[in-house]
């Protein structure tokens, strides 16, 4: 069975940005990456799968530009077989630009021509918080979706799912091929050692221009995204907190409760 | 030129979201400034009490689908169903709120639709007539202002961002014949808890407890949040620790709040857990720590033990 997993990089969470000198998009020079968190318990999940049968091949679809490599790595270190990266670098512009829907869109179409039984994506991307390419890809090749899913089981041609769902959980099924998202508390992800990510080097990467997967560079980046970002900027830094002085802490709780009263005027 | 805005509302446990009336106050806002007419879209089964409400909130048109197969929210199903009332108005602008469902039903609703989707609005201003959303990136790292391309321009909204406005609307109500249609998904068993704890995203205040807790007890900040009238939050240490619940969870892989008030104990403060809670409107920082990064995101700071604090800040309250 042929599994494949969406992995997207995202700029790791601890590292400050910088905005980019024409103001819509992030400075990549300095920036850290990392895989999405939510793609790792997507990864896992497909290596999950994989050990416990042995007809499973996982592969990785990444839509980036060059630094995804490092991210196909880490993958490759993890245990996946196959990696395809549609590279969207030969125009800093289109990089940019890129959307939820253009991202599908590339996605789906890379799929068409890839087996697959299932794909596993995750929630959400930590950077865009868009939750929408896993409802784009699944729509696009029209098979089901079951989005935040807790764990999984395969049975035949139909996956079992728990999902969370508002105030409690609920157990589905659909037929394969199927779409799933990664809802964190799915696994535990595995870290590879250092040593098996170098390694992981020499492994091939199936690299691929959007126009080598038959679509037009101008139809994805700014002229085929539909949420075009027009400028990006720091959000208005809060004040400095005001440290609140007390001899005990009823003292401090009292004061707190009084500034929360009639200064802040939230209670 | 954009006629009709519409909201696509969300019933829970037999009434409205906060977050529906939210976003029917900024579609009146928006109505109003475009000349447009506002409507209120319900999915349900014997909703019809409920819908009639809307028209306080704004609603010109109260459109109902009201169907025994809409009963419970079923994505499929109820992406059949907007998608019909979409495609067939086409109104300029569609408004969810982002909660859970909302995320997926608009994402869903966008891929059928082939629309533009901008989610997790937290600001709208109109140019030219069209809608421009601004929203939060990277973890509320940047704010990035956006356009949305396509004749249906639809948006989702954040929870306690916008303010709910009651403003009379003609309220007419029309009940629509909806099919919901098939779905490629089999449901075979739901559990759940009715609890009358707040939904975390949409508390007005949220007392949130870390690995400071020491433990599973969370009592102190239970009684906290019970006199504000709010719910508790954890950080990820505190459910990986097996404290709380995976759904407290607040951060980059939780939830994301906007509260009126945030009370962070025994929390540090890592960037991830900030992402989920840096646009809540005041924070408060309780650590033992002088040092520790909360305070840097902090409006008000005490550095104390949380056990003594918390108890005070409760009796102080009720005082
Ligand atoms: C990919 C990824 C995603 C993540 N997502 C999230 C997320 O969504 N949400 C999240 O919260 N974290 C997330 N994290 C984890 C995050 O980096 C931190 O590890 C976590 O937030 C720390 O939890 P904590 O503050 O409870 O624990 P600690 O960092 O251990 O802090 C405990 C604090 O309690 C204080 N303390 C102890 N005793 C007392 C007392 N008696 N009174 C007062 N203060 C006391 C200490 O001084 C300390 O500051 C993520 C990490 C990664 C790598
Ligand atoms: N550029 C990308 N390449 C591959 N998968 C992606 C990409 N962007 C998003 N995804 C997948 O879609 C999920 C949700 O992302 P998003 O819609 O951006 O919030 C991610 O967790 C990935 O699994």
């Amino acid at each position: 069975m042929d599994i494949i997993v969406l992995m997207k990089q995202v700029p790791d969470t601890e590292a400050p940005v910088e905005i980019a000198e024409q103001g819509n998009s992030l400075d990549a020079e300095d920036l850290k990456w990392a895989i999405n968190p939510y793609d790792e318990f997507a990864l896992e999940e497909a290596l999950l799968i994989k050990e416990n049968r042995d007809d499973v091949t996982v592969t990785v679809v990444t839509v980036g530009p060059d630094r995804v490599a490092e991210a196909i790595r880490v993958a490759y270190a993890m245990g996946v077989d196959n990696a395809i990266h549609i590279n969207d670098e030969y125009d800093d512009e289109t990089f940019a630009a890129a959307d939820a829907w253009t991202t599908a869109k590339i996605i789906a179409k890379v799929l068409e021509e890839t087996p697959y039984d299932l794909i596993i994506a995750g929630n959400r991307g930590v950077d865009d918080d868009n939750y929408q390419v896993p409802a784009f890809v699944s729509g696009m090749l029209d098979i089901p979706m079951i989005t935040l899913v807790n764990s999984q089981k395969i049975e035949g041609s139909e996956i079992v799912c728990e999902q969370a769902i508002d105030g409690g959980t609920a157990t589905v099924k659909a037929s394969l091929p199927a779409l799933i998202t990664a809802n964190k508390g799915l696994n535990e992800p595995r870290y590879p050692a250092f040593r098996a990510i170098m390694k992981a080097k020499k492994k091939a990467v199936d690299e691929r221009e959007p126009e080598e997967i038959g679509l037009d560079a101008k139809t994805l980046g700014t002229t085929g995204a539909k949420v075009k970002i027009r400028t990006l900027e720091f959000p208005p830094e809060r004040a400095e907190g005001m440290h609140i002085q007390g001899a005990s802490p009823v003292d401090k709780a009292k004061e707190l409760v009084r500034l929360l009263r009639e200064e802040a005027n939230v209670i | 030129m954009t006629k009709e805005i519409l909201i696509v509302t969300e019933l829970w446990n037999g009434s409205f979201r906060k977050i529906s009336l939210e976003a029917l106050s900024e579609g009146k806002r928006l109505a109003t400034q475009l000349g447009a007419s506002l409507t209120a879209v319900v999915l349900g089964a014997s909703v019809e009490d409920q819908a009639k409400t809307l028209a306080a909130f704004g609603a010109d048109t109260i459109l109902m689908a009201d169907d025994p197969g809409l009963a419970t929210f079923r994505a499929c199903e109820y992406t059949n169903v907007v998608a019909g009332i979409i495609g067939d108005r086409a109104p300029g602008i569609v408004l969810f709120g982002a909660t859970r469902r909302g995320r997926e039903l608009s994402a869903r609703v966008a891929a059928r639709l082939s629309a533009g989707l901008a989610v997790e609005c937290a600001g709208f201003t109109l140019e030219e007539n069209r809608l421009v959303a601004t929203r939060a990136m990277y973890g509320g790292k940047v704010i990035a202002t956006v356009d949305i391309d396509g004749d249906i321009q639809m948006a989702s909204i954040r929870p306690n961002v916008f303010e709910v406005a009651k403003v009379p609307g003609n309220g007419k109500l029309e009940r629509l014949s909806v099919d919901p249609g098939k779905s490629n998904v089999t449901v075979l068993e739901e559990k759940i808890e009715v609890s009358t704890k707040a939904e975390l995203t949409e508390a007005d205040y949220i007392v949130s407890g870390g690995r400071g807790m020491e433990g599973e007890d969370f009592s102190v900040l239970e009684e906290l949040a019970a006199v504000l009238g709010g719910a508790v939050g954890a950080s990820r240490n505190a459910v990986d620790l097996g404290w709380r619940p995976q759904s407290d969870q607040v951060g980059q892989t939780g939830k994301v709040v906007s509260p009126k008030l945030y009370i962070a104990c025994g929390i540090s403060g890592a960037m991830q857990h900030v992402a989920g809670m840096s646009t809540s409107d005041i924070i408060v920082g309780i650590n033992n720590d002088p040092d520790a990064l909360i305070f840097r995101v902090s409006d008000y700071c005490i550095v104390d033990d949380l056990f003594e604090v918390v108890p005070a800040i409760t009796a102080a309250l009720k005082a």
